[in-house]
């Protein structure tokens, strides 16, 4: 076990845990943003930079701080670390700066986007951006690439953060899609616009933060905010079956995987529970589902609004004292 | 002229065969180490040598070298970066182009002190002659018993590979270049765990530049203390310096470290003065990742000392007044060279070879590169000087890869020491952009 302190709180947690994994134990402010890292997707993280802290002291047997800003989801705390994240002048400029980078080719068509309202980067931006963009070259545009009859790639919005390149290798039975070209240049693509076909394919669309991989079967039917998630569930031959349904009225707009308050799947689902399965009857329906990320979706009025502050329920009693006032 | 330790007999003809180099003292350190020496004790001595990375790092290579995890039953690797390809660096190409035994020699008795069985050359893809020239030379050392099995009778075994690679610039970078060697995109990893612990193939590697390696067998034959003796503090030995830009003899130099630079420029020994008897400019010390300094700066230190070619002479002063040593690759420039042209030059490379893997290199790169070129063709803006600092800024130190500072601190040092000629250029646009346009204002170098 090693004890580590992040923006003054201290907690207890297994060997091996990465800050990110750490500070998410304590929750609220104290947790850095992620764009790249997804749990479960091994190997995934430090390409974004935008969990980015500072580590003022190393460890108990080497206190010195460490020279550069770490990134936090590949970090592994060591005994006696002290972190700083949303206490340091200095991890929140380099944020502002990174998420400028993210905004420099994105474009902000957040009004027509699908994933307006549930997407990492518009949270992120309202959280760590800055109000004006120095950028005024040309942004850089791609056509639209059909996957196949269920998925759209706009690779415009993309923020090359290889979620869904990790999905397709660790998720699907085959790998067709990855990143061709480098640089500012670098695309997410199929060979020669082959299409993602595959039972597995749909998860790159849950995993993908930002708009760039959409449901061909949801796009521009409706706003997420005024859809009800529905927690329900099916016995499927190929995956868990345990969904959540966005549905309005007696119609169902959407399906995915249930995710957690960091936008993370609980469990992959196959394309049949997501594409082919839409109706009400086809379904078990469990209840609404409990959604408490910072979202837009949030602000509905299913339940009492929820305080995202998880505290760990075994934290020493001082250390509870230095938790911050919600 | 100094100690050659690398090249004294590479003006001999035909010392790329195994003949010649032999008859030169070749392969000694190969008999004296597997003979009589212990892995740990060749470890020992390069130590004791001081040797540092002659890539650009340069950190000391016995301690990499210490650093190595042995667990039971796991292969170790040496693996040697020949994928030079920073703009002005070409000693390590002219080195293995002329003595490719002295490498093949290097690498046998380097992987000997590390328990490595299996080692690479990763070569840049383009240099297809060297690579050649190395495959012979291999084939030469297999078939005198000095690769293979059982070396020399001494029961060591060690099968040497060129690799080559796909030509990208990144792949110079340790982690990418393990990447690329595995087969797979070159891509930095996440440090750490660093390639002591998993490199190449998830076994413990050390990864090291030609030069480097090439130093070991004279470490071996002499002692690492006659090596320490050479050079000036912890800048033991003799560097390659790869010269270019406008001085009247251009090309490589083998060095003692601690030769001032004002020598190192002016002196017939080596660059022989600035090209048709200009003015010294400024200068990039240690190639086109380092900042870069104007003529005062990189004569003279900012405590008034004569600058010398070292490790810490060359980064006194830190990024204020101050370079690196780098890869050695120094590029001379005149009265007449524009720096906000050469700095947008710089900056259109670091944009190209970005791997695009992170966010703060992938875009940055390519916004500095498109305000300098705004710049350098007249439609700049007088805040975009304080836009471009802004940029290398935030991605200094916030990238996976070295390759972010290696963008960032030339334009951060060319504004720093340069402003004024960036403001000529936005404030004249029509003068600047005329053909052989170039700022001849005074060179009132900020030390601030």
């Amino acid at each position: 076990m090693a004890k580590v302190t992040i923006d003054g709180i201290e907690i207890e947690v297994e060997d091996g845990t990465t800050i990110l994994q750490a500070a998410r134990k304590i929750g609220g402010k104290v947790v850095p943003p992620a764009m790249c890292y997804y749990t479960p997707l091994k190997g995934s993280g430090g390409k974004c930079r935008v969990c980015l802290v500072k580590v003022t002291q190393g460890s108990t047997k080497d206190p010195r701080p460490m020279p550069k800003l770490v990134a936090s989801c590949i970090t592994q705390v060591q005994d006696g670390m002290v972190v700083e994240n949303s206490t340091n002048e200095d991890v929140l400029n380099a944020r502002k700066g990174i998420v400028e980078m993210l905004l420099i080719n994105h474009p902000l068509d957040c009004p027509i986007c699908d994933q307006a309202g549930e997407c990492n980067l518009q949270d992120l931006s309202y959280e760590h951006g800055i109000s004006a963009q120095r950028f005024e070259e040309e942004r850089r545009t791609f056509n639209k690439v059909d996957l196949g009859p269920y998925i759209q790639l706009h690779m415009t919005r993309c923020i090359l953060c290889y979620r869904c390149v990790y999905t397709a290798d660790q998720v699907t039975p085959e790998r067709v899609h990855g990143v061709l070209g480098r640089g500012d240049a670098a695309e997410i693509g199929t060979y020669i616009e082959n299409m993602v076909d595959n039972e597995f394919s749909g998860n790159v669309i849950d995993v993908c933060p930002v708009g760039a991989l959409t449901d061909k079967t949801w796009r521009f039917k409706n706003r997420v905010w005024f859809t009800k998630p529905m927690d329900a569930h099916r016995d499927c031959p190929t995956c868990s079956g345990k969904v959540t349904l966005w549905t309005r009225g007696e119609e169902v707009l959407r399906v995915t995987a249930r995710k957690d308050q960091y936008n993370e799947v609980e469990e992959f689902i196959c394309n049949t529970c997501r594409f082919d399965t839409k109706e009400v009857k086809d379904w078990t329906i469990e209840g609404p589902r409990h959604i408490d990320r910072a979202s837009v979706i949030s602000a509905n009025h299913y339940e009492l609004p929820v305080v995202n502050v998880p505290i760990v329920p075994n934290l020493p009693t001082s250390t509870k004292k230095n938790l911050p006032q919600e | 002229m100094g100690l050659k330790i690398l090249t004294e007999h590479i003006n001999v003809p035909g010392i790329e065969t195994l003949e010649v180099y032999r008859k030169h003292g070749g392969y000694k350190s190969v008999e004296k180490a597997l003979k009589t020496m212990s892995p740990d004790e060749v470890v020992e001595e390069v130590k004791t040598s001081g040797l540092r990375g002659r890539g650009g790092a340069g950190f000391p290579t016995g301690m990499k070298w210490s650093f190595l995890a042995k667990p039971e039953g796991i292969p170790r690797y040496l693996v040697c970066n020949a994928d030079e390809s920073e703009p002005g660096t070409f000693k390590d190409r002219w080195f293995m182009e002329k003595n490719p035994h002295a490498l093949i020699e290097g690498m046998i008795t380097s992987s000997y002190a590390l328990g490595a069985n299996t080692s690479y050359i990763y070569i840049r893809g383009e240099l297809l002659f060297v690579l050649r020239i190395l495959e012979k030379a291999i084939a030469e050392a297999y078939a005198a018993g000095l690769l293979g099995k059982n070396i020399l009778g001494s029961g060591y075994d060690l099968d040497l590979h060129v690799a080559p690679g796909g030509g990208a610039y990144i792949c110079g970078e340790e982690t990418a270049l393990l990447e690329s060697l595995e087969g797979k995109r070159g891509n930095p990893r996440n440090k750490p765990p660093f390639p002591a612990v998993k490199g190449l193939f998830q076994s413990p590697t050390v990864v090291n530049n030609v030069e480097t390696i090439s130093a070991v067998p004279w470490i071996v034959n002499n002692g690492g203390a006659e090596y320490a003796k050479i050079g000036i503090g912890r800048s033991t030995g003799t560097k390659l310096i790869s010269a270019s830009g406008n001085i009247n003899n251009p090309g490589v130099y083998e060095i003692e470290l601690g030769v001032p630079v004002e020598e190192f420029i002016y002196s017939d020994q080596y660059c022989g003065g600035i090209w048709k008897g200009k003015q010294l400019k400024a200068v990039v010390p240690g190639g086109s990742s380092v900042p870069i300094l104007p003529a005062n700066l990189i004569l003279k230190t900012a405590a008034g000392e004569d600058r010398l070619m070292s490790y810490e002479s060359l980064s006194d002063g830190g990024f204020v007044s101050g370079s690196m040593l780098g890869s050695g690759a120094f590029i001379v420039f005149d009265e007449d060279q524009c720096i906000v042209r050469n700095t947008w030059n710089y900056a259109r490379f670091y944009h190209h070879e970005s791997c695009g893997q992170c966010s703060p290199c992938r875009e940055g790169t390519g916004w500095m590169e498109k305000v300098l070129h705004r710049i350098e063709y007249g439609h700049g803006h007088q805040q975009d000087i304080d836009l471009l600092v802004s940029v290398a800024k935030q991605i200094e130190g916030n990238t996976i890869c070295p390759l972010g500072d290696a963008a960032a601190w030339p334009v951060a040092s060319a504004v720093r020491h340069f402003r004024h000629e960036f403001e000529w250029h936005i404030n004249n646009p029509k003068e600047a952009t005329a053909p052989g346009a170039v700022y001849r204002g005074q060179l009132d170098a900020v030390t601030a």
